[in-house]
Parts: structure tokens; C-alpha cells; sequence
């Protein structure tokens, strides 16, 4: 694990973001690297949520660069960086209630086929949005479920369809913002799996809040407060860090011995 | 155009924006607050004006008809809200337009069952029947100064109200944020009836002022609804500031296009409704 | 989903499970539609029954105008209010073009009429698509409203007097003698080929991969970015398409009445339109078909019971938006809900109820 090669696939330098006078997200460095998990941790209004929102490209930053896979993506909208390999989950369900689960993905999938000139082919019949839909189904163990209606999931299920999605797209860095929201015990341990099993081939940023569950999984954290950064390294140091303490985990660090 | 014209055409210009002011700020405030978009707003303003005709007619005298009119509508809004409005708060946008458009065709046909179809005209009061004089050879009509200081009086009052009351605090959190208002425990349903009285009030004196100046006539409503939709998109939804700014600009548009171009008058608003949406989709201000 | 959001709400769990019927039931139908009208002139032959021709044809053109409607509020989401400037500008077009000394080429006509208010689509959606919700409606009401005033006020095409078309066109086919349809029959039968052409065109339509991201984005935009749609491109696609089929309505109109004038630039126009899609059942192609139907025979029928016939109207609008959200289409949804369903899934809505009311707690916190 140390001696990791580190390649970057998504770098954000000096991410800023204001909105009149406040400003949300203050100089943020980040970086995503291939087969590891980044957690973003902070307070609520530390700024996470912009942040991710940047990344993704839903809110241009007010300054700061960022790059893909060393290509200047900087301003880039939402659906190009999409198309480019960056993939986006919810916080909350943003799952298409009425389809089924395989037809949820297959649309998702379809981004990569659009093809929207061929208005004679039916859309059931793209193969490629079929297969990556699979895929992305089987990863998320969710292959069982694909023909239920996405309205019909338990809770659980739709946070798994919300990241089934997110990879019908084949993308290589993934945005994941609070996947466990809203999930018990058990809930939680599965998808703690699946984040795992994902970090093969992928570059993934992790927000959450849930803090037995980051130090779980993260290769890397980085804590926000107000907008910036107050630390970044790898979990024990960050466990160590005086001012994280102070500023986050404050009297849980009792709780985590 | 000389001096005198110019400045007859800035006054006309004003007091056509104030008047398409008091009546977009209605639609404004009851869309920011209530969420609801209603198409029957016009039939509010028509309602003001024959309203100003009937009452004028009947007490033969316009001050009188004026603050009689303005308690009818209120009394009205509370109940229409009560009675029908208070129902669409939870449906979605679509079945709101199509509830409110079958709303202006009961009261289009109402009106023509009541008062007929013909086109009326309203006069002016004799104490503010005079001009003043312009320039070396022109006047000016006092009655349209009045119209103009009476739409800067209410719209003074509203902003004291909005800025300073405690009403006004609860109408601008509502605004921006109605969940917020509702847990705060501020009895949301009487708010929403005060502010649809409101909004009502404020288009039925528009209506009743503006009568003796532009004639009341059936399709007068539906002309008005559609301009004070260009003046909340110009101005931001929600925004009195907004719609002021707006109804101002409007005014002078409309006004000045119908001197210089007039076959093309009618249009100038929405090419400026265009312009501004390839700049500020959302609006020029934002709401509260 | 929040309530207050433009778009109108998806199909609940229910209606979706009535849905899921099996799909030759609705090609049944369509059949069945589609073998009733084309019965229809060889049966009322009569002269007295010229008039229900007339009137069925009329029907038609509706149909095909709310079904254009239909395309962009049922399948895209966007609700759009001024429907009518495109069904207006190709009428215009048709009366403009046409020339007065003879009958003039019907392909020709038709390609100016749908040209015109494909133009148009594509210049009011480019600027109207980049607002969204109460915005949209408002603006797409304000451009209509400035086609109407363009026909009104200015000396184009005869102001608010309007102008005639003098001769119904003919239609080239296969170097034959031309097609005529002076006869209201003949017309008759074109009107029910435009409107198969209509139904069959939105069907492929919907059927195909850019037909499948419409619906996308009609119930997620947001998730449609996030996976790499530009979906304005699709909603201007859309657009323009239901400008396109409501310019072939507006070029049937102006061929059967041989009159047009600023009026069906309205916003009763635009209105009465809307009112057909959300009558019959949003997000439906029959549903469209059938509001069309309804609403124009209703139309005929409280106009013969009283000269204030809009009261009328105007009251049954409130009722039937109120009582039938969904629309005609949900009514055999809506009965078969009300009895055996409850007693049979009784046990199974309970369950799913609790897991959902566990879900929700879990997620407040």
C-alpha cells in the first residue's frame, strides 16, 4: 500500500468558488488518484457540497484550475466532463422513479451511444447501452433487481442504484457525494463493499459523513472547514492531526480509540 | 421631437409604468410567496375597471367609487383564495395555468352577463379634470400626474411595509424560502389570504384608476396579464424591486416605440423580453 | 419530486402498474380509432351529413395540434403556453404562399408551412429554453403573444382583417391528374393520412434513443447532465419537432377554412390546446388524440346550449383538472382502483408502506 504509484486523474488547484459575498469554497487543492478512494470530511457548510459541485462541473469555480487526466477542464460544463470520464452520484435519490432499474441505467448508458440522429432504431435495441447497463448493474449488485421499478427499491437499494448509474457511464473518476445517507447497519456494510470493489480502475472522491465508515475505507482524507482545507494525508494522520481534532472530531475521538 | 414632446412622452412613459406596476407587483408577490402562477390576474385589473365603471355610475362619483371598489376586492380576494386558490398550492404549474385560464373564462362570462360587452368609458372627476400647462403651447392632463403620484404612493407604502413591518419580514422570508416560514409556526394559511387580497387589491386599483385614461373594454384583462408576464420575466419572480424596474422600463419602451414606430409598437416589449433573456435568464433581480 | 415544480409529476406507483398492460391492447385501440374514421365518410354520405365531416375533420386537426402540444409537455416536460404562434405562423404561411389565380402545389405549401414554423421553433427556443419552470411558461406565452400582435398590427397579411386563401391546392402524386380536395371528403381523407403520418412519426419518435432521452429528461434533467446529455440540445430538438407537427396542423386549417386571421395566434388558442393534452392524459399519444376529441365536440355542444357557452367551459376546466389530474385516459385506472384493487392488495400496500415509512425515518436523520 506504500509504495503505491500515484497517478493523478483529477486535480483541482486553488478551487475557489464565491457567491456575492460569501465565499463557499477558498482555494482548494485536491487530487484523485487511479485506484484510490479520496474522503472529503467537514462540518456542514464547510463547503463539501460546492465543492463536488465544481468538480463536476454544475457550478463554475470563481477561480482555480481544474485538470483531467492532464487535459485543462477548467469551466468545462457538466454533460462535456461527463462525457469525458467523470461520473457524479447524489446525495439524494436523483434516480428516474418510474423506469425500471435496467431501463435507469440503460438511459444513463445510452449518453455514451447517443446517436440521436438515427430516429428509425428503437433505443431498446442499442447494444452497447444494454451492455454497459449490465455491467454497471452487476457491480453494483444489483443484476437481481433490474427489472423492478426504481420506484419499488427499498432505500438502500435506490443509494446502489444511484451509484449503479454513476457507472453506467464507464467513467473513470467518480464524484460520490454521502452514499450512505439515510442507511442502516447492514445497508452500510454492503455498500462499504462495493466502494471497495470499485476502486479498481477508478479515481474515486468520496464526501460523507459517516466517520467509522471513511476512516473504513479511505485511502486518503482531506478535512474542510469553512471553506478550506485544514488538513490532507492519509487516515492516521489525519487521526492525529491536533486541529482536525479540535476543529471535527472534537469528543467522538473518545468514542474511536 | 423637441423638448416639450420628450418630456410629455416621460411623463406618459411613468405613468404607464406605474400602472403596469401595481399590477405585476401583485402577480410577483403571490407567485414568490404562494407559488402559484395565475393567468386570472388580468381579470383583476378588467374587474378594477368595471368595477370604476358600475360604482362611478352608481354613486356618480369617482372618489367615492374609488375606496368602495377597493374594499369589494379585497373582501373578494379573501374569499376567492378561501374558495378556490387555497386548492392549488400543491398541484404542479400545468393544472394551476389550466385551472386559472378556466377561471378567466367563467369571469369574462360573468362580466359579459352581468355588465354586456360593450366598451365604456369613465369620467374623469371634475375637481382633476384640468391640464397643466407645458412648455409654450402644450398641456398636460392633471388627471394622469394623479394616476402616477397615486401608483408612487402605494408602491411607497408597499416598500415601507415590506422593508419595515413585521408583515413585510414574514412576505420577504416567504419569498425566498416557504418551508422556512411554515416551521417558523407563522400562521402561513392567513398570510397567504392577506397577500392574495393584496395582490388582488393592488391589480383592482390599477384597474379603477387607470379607467378614465384607457377605456374599459372585455379584452382589456388578457392584454394586461400577458404584459405583466414580461415584466416578471424582465424583473425576476418574486422581486418588487424587480417588477418596478421592469414595469419602468416597459413604459418607456412601449411608449416611445408607439411614437416613433408604430406599427411595430406592439412588439418592442417582447424583442426587449429577448434581449434580456440572452443576458439574465433568470430575471435582472433575484426574489425578497 | 417537489411539488410546484413545472413539469408535471410523474406517474405514481399505481398508474404505472395499470400501465403495464400488455401493449397489444393499445395497438387494439388505435386500430379500432383508426377503423372508425376511416368508416365514417363512406357511411355519412348524406348531404345533411357533410357538416359531421366538416366537423371530424376539424377534430382531426386538433388532434394533430395537441398531439404536437403533447410531445413537448407529456414527453419532455416542458409546458409550453404559446403553442399556438406555430400553429399561426404555418396557417399564415399556407394563405402568404398560395396563390391567388389558381389552385396552387400542396407539397410545396406544405413544405413553406412547416418551414416557417420550424424556423420560428427554432429561433423562440433557442431563447426560451434557457429559462426553466414558471419562467418557461411565462415566456413562451409572451412570444406567442408577440406572433399575434406581428399579424395584428402590422400590414402583413391583412392586420386583423386577415387574409383568404381563394383555392384549395392540389397534391402531385405519381404524374397522375392532381389530387384535389375541393370535396370535403377528399380532404376528409387527407386529414386522416396527416394525422396517421402524425401519430406513426411521434411513435418512431418516441421510440428511438433521442425519443427515450426527452423522457430522461423529462423526469430527471438534472441526472440526464450528469451522465453526459446535453439536454438542451435535446429540448431544442424537441422544440422545434412539436413546432414542425402543430405547423402541419396549422397548414390543414388554413386549407379547410380558407381563412386566417391574428385569432389563432391567441392565447385561447394556446389554452384550449393545453386544455386537450391535460383532458385526455398527459404523457400519452392517445391521450392527446382522445383530449382533442373531447374538447371539441364539447366546444360544439355547449355552444348550442347557450351564448355564454364558455361559462360553461370554463367551469367544466376547473372540474375536470381538479376531479381527473391524469386525464380520460386514467379513467379505467381510476375505477378499477376504487374496489377489487384495495381488497386484493391490501396486505402488500401496508407492507410496502411500513418498509417506505422506515426508509423515510432513517433518511431524516
Amino acid at each position: 500500500m506504500t509504495m503505491m504509484t500515484h497517478i493523478p486523474i483529477l486535480q483541482a488547484e486553488g478551487l475557489t468558488r464565491r457567491f456575492g459575498g460569501l465565499t463557499a469554497v477558498n482555494g482548494v487543492d485536491l487530487s484523485l488518484a487511479l485506484h484510490q478512494i479520496h474522503a472529503v470530511i467537514g462540518t456542514n457548510g464547510a463547503g463539501k457540497s460546492t465543492l463536488i459541485n465544481m468538480l463536476s462541473g454544475e457550478l463554475p469555480p470563481s477561480a482555480g484550475r481544474l485538470q483531467l487526466q492532464g487535459q485543462d477542464v477548467t469551466g468545462w460544463t457538466q454533460h462535456k466532463l461527463a462525457r469525458h470520464g467523470i461520473g457524479r452520484s447524489y446525495q439524494r435519490n436523483n434516480i428516474f422513479l418510474p423506469l425500471t432499474v435496467r431501463e435507469n441505467c440503460r438511459l444513463a448508458a445510452q449518453s455514451r451511444a447517443q446517436r440521436a440522429w438515427r430516429l428509425w432504431e428503437p433505443a431498446q435495441a442499442c447494444r452497447t447501452s444494454r451492455a454497459l447497463a449490465d455491467e454497471a448493474m452487476e457491480r453494483a449488485g444489483l443484476a437481481a433487481q433490474a427489472a423492478r421499478l426504481a420506484s419499488e427499491l427499498a432505500h438502500g437499494q435506490k443509494r446502489q442504484l444511484e451509484v449503479a448509474m454513476c457507472l453506467a457511464t464507464q467513467p473513470v473518476a467518480l464524484l460520490l457525494d454521502e452514499p450512505l445517507a439515510g442507511m442502516g447497519a447492514e445497508e452500510s456494510a454492503r455498500m462499504l463493499d462495493l466502494l471497495r470493489g470499485l476502486r479498481d480502475g477508478h479515481a474515486i472522491l468520496l464526501v460523507e459523513h459517516d466517520m467509522e465508515a471513511v476512516f473504513a475505507v479511505a485511502d486518503r482524507i482531506t478535512v474542510m472547514v469553512n471553506g478550506t482545507v485544514i488538513a490532507s494525508g492519509d487516515p492516521a494522520a489525519i487521526r492525529a492531526n491536533a486541529e482536525v481534532q479540535l476543529a471535527y472530531l472534537g469528543e467522538e475521538e473518545g468514542a474511536h480509540a | 421631437m423637441d423638448i416639450v414632446s420628450f418630456l410629455i412622452q416621460c411623463l406618459n412613459s411613468v405613468q404607464y409604468g406605474l400602472l403596469l406596476f401595481l399590477v405585476a407587483s401583485g402577480l410577483t408577490l403571490i407567485f414568490g410567496i404562494m407559488g402559484v402562477i395565475n393567468l386570472a390576474h388580468g381579470s383583476f385589473y378588467m374587474l378594477g375597471a368595471y368595477l370604476a365603471f358600475t360604482l362611478a355610475s352608481l354613486t356618480g362619483n369617482l372618489f367615492i367609487a374609488l375606496p368602495l371598489g377597493i374594499v369589494l376586492a379585497v373582501a373578494f380576494g379573501y374569499v376567492l383564495e378561501w374558495a378556490f386558490f387555497s386548492y392549488l398550492y400543491q398541484r404542479d404549474h400545468l393544472q394551476q395555468v389550466l385551472m386559472t385560464y378556466g377561471l378567466i373564462l367563467v369571469f369574462e362570462e360573468l362580466r359579459s352577463l352581468l355588465v354586456g360587452d360593450d366598451v365604456h368609458g369613465v369620467p374623469v372627476p371634475a375637481l382633476l379634470d384640468g391640464a397643466l400647462p407645458i412648455g409654450n403651447d402644450m398641456t398636460y392632463p392633471v388627471y394622469r400626474l394623479i394616476i402616477s403620484a397615486v401608483c408612487l404612493l402605494v408602491a411607497s407604502a408597499m416598500y415601507v411595509v415590506i422593508r419595515r413591518t413585521r408583515l413585510g419580514m414574514m412576505i420577504r422570508a416567504g419569498a425566498t424560502n416557504r418551508e422556512m416560514v411554515q416551521s417558523l409556526g407563522i400562521n402561513v394559511r392567513v398570510l397567504y389570504r392577506l397577500v392574495f387580497a393584496l395582490g388582488v387589491a393592488l391589480a383592482v386599483l390599477a384597474g379603477m384608476i387607470a379607467s378614465p385614461v384607457s377605456s374599459v373594454y372585455p379584452g382589456m384583462g388578457g392584454q394586461v396579464l400577458i404584459v405583466c408576464f414580461v415584466v416578471v420575466v424582465i424583473g425576476g419572480i418574486g422581486s418588487v424591486k424587480g417588477a418596478l424596474v421592469a414595469s419602468l422600463l416597459i413604459g418607456f419602451v412601449d411608449t416611445f416605440g408607439k411614437v416613433f414606430w408604430q406599427d411595430a409598437a406592439g412588439v418592442l416589449i417582447y424583442v426587449l423580453m429577448a434581449v434580456i433573456l440572452l443576458w439574465k435568464p433568470q430575471g435582472l433581480f433575484r426574489a425578497g | 419530486m417537489q411539488p410546484n415544480s413545472s413539469a408535471p409529476p410523474s406517474p405514481s406507483l399505481q398508474d404505472l402498474q395499470d400501465v403495464r398492460r400488455p401493449p397489444w391492447l393499445a395497438a387494439l385501440g388505435w386500430i379500432a380509432a383508426l377503423a372508425v374514421l376511416a368508416i365514417a365518410p363512406l357511411v355519412l354520405t348524406a348531404d345533411s351529413h357533410k357538416f359531421y365531416i366538416e366537423l371530424l375533420s376539424k377534430v382531426m386537426i386538433m388532434a394533430i395540434f395537441a398531439l404536437s402540444l403533447q410531445l413537448l409537455i407529456g414527453y419532455t416536460g416542458l409546458v409550453s403556453l404559446g403553442h399556438a404562434a406555430y400553429f399561426a405562423v404555418a396557417a399564415y404561411a399556407t394563405a402568404m404562399l398560395a396563390p391567388e389565380g389558381g389552385p396552387g402545389n400542396g407539397w410545396l405549401l406544405m413544405l413553406g408551412a412547416l418551414g416557417a414554423a420550424a424556423a420560428l421553433a427554432l429561433v423562440v427556443g433557442a431563447l426560451v429554453l434557457r429559462t426553466r419552470g414558471v419562467y418557461f411558461i411565462m415566456v413562451t406565452l409572451a412570444f406567442a403573444q408577440m406572433v399575434y400582435f406581428v399579424f395584428h398590427d402590422t400590414k402583413i397579411a391583412g392586420g386583423s382583417d386577415g387574409t383568404y386563401i381563394y383555392f384549395r391546392p392540389e397534391f402531385n402524386v405519381l404524374r397522375e391528374r392532381p389530387l384535389t380536395v375541393n370535396d370535403p371528403v377528399q380532404f376528409y381523407w387527407l386529414v386522416l393520412a396527416a394525422l396517421v403520418v402524425a401519430v406513426a412519426a411521434l411513435a418512431v419518435l418516441l421510440r428511438s434513443r433521442f425519443g427515450h432521452a426527452l423522457v430522461g429528461i423529462r423526469h430527471n434533467e438534472q441526472r440526464m447532465r450528469a451522465a453526459g446529455y446535453a439536454t438542451y440540445r435535446y429540448q431544442l430538438g424537441a422544440f422545434v419537432a412539436g413546432g414542425v407537427v402543430a405547423g402541419l396542423a396549422g397548414y390543414l386549417y388554413a386549407i379547410q377554412f380558407g381563412f386566417v386571421n391574428p385569432e389563432i395566434a391567441s392565447w385561447h388558442q394556446s389554452g384550449n390546446a393545453m386544455l386537450m393534452v391535460i383532458l385526455g392524459g398527459v404523457g400519452s399519444l392517445a391521450g392527446a388524440v382522445l383530449g382533442a376529441f373531447s374538447f371539441v365536440l364539447l366546444a360544439e355542444w355547449f355552444s348550442t346550449l347557450t351564448r355564454h357557452w364558455q361559462l360553461l367551459m370554463g367551469g367544466f376546466i376547473i372540474v375536470a383538472v381538479a376531479l381527473l389530474p391524469r386525464g380520460l385516459v386514467s379513467v379505467p385506472a381510476v375505477l378499477r382502483q376504487r374496489a377489487p384493487r384495495r381488497r386484493r392488495n391490501g396486505n402488500a400496500q401496508a407492507a410496502a408502506q411500513a418498509s417506505d415509512a422506515d426508509a423515510r425515518s432513517r433518511e431524516a436523520v
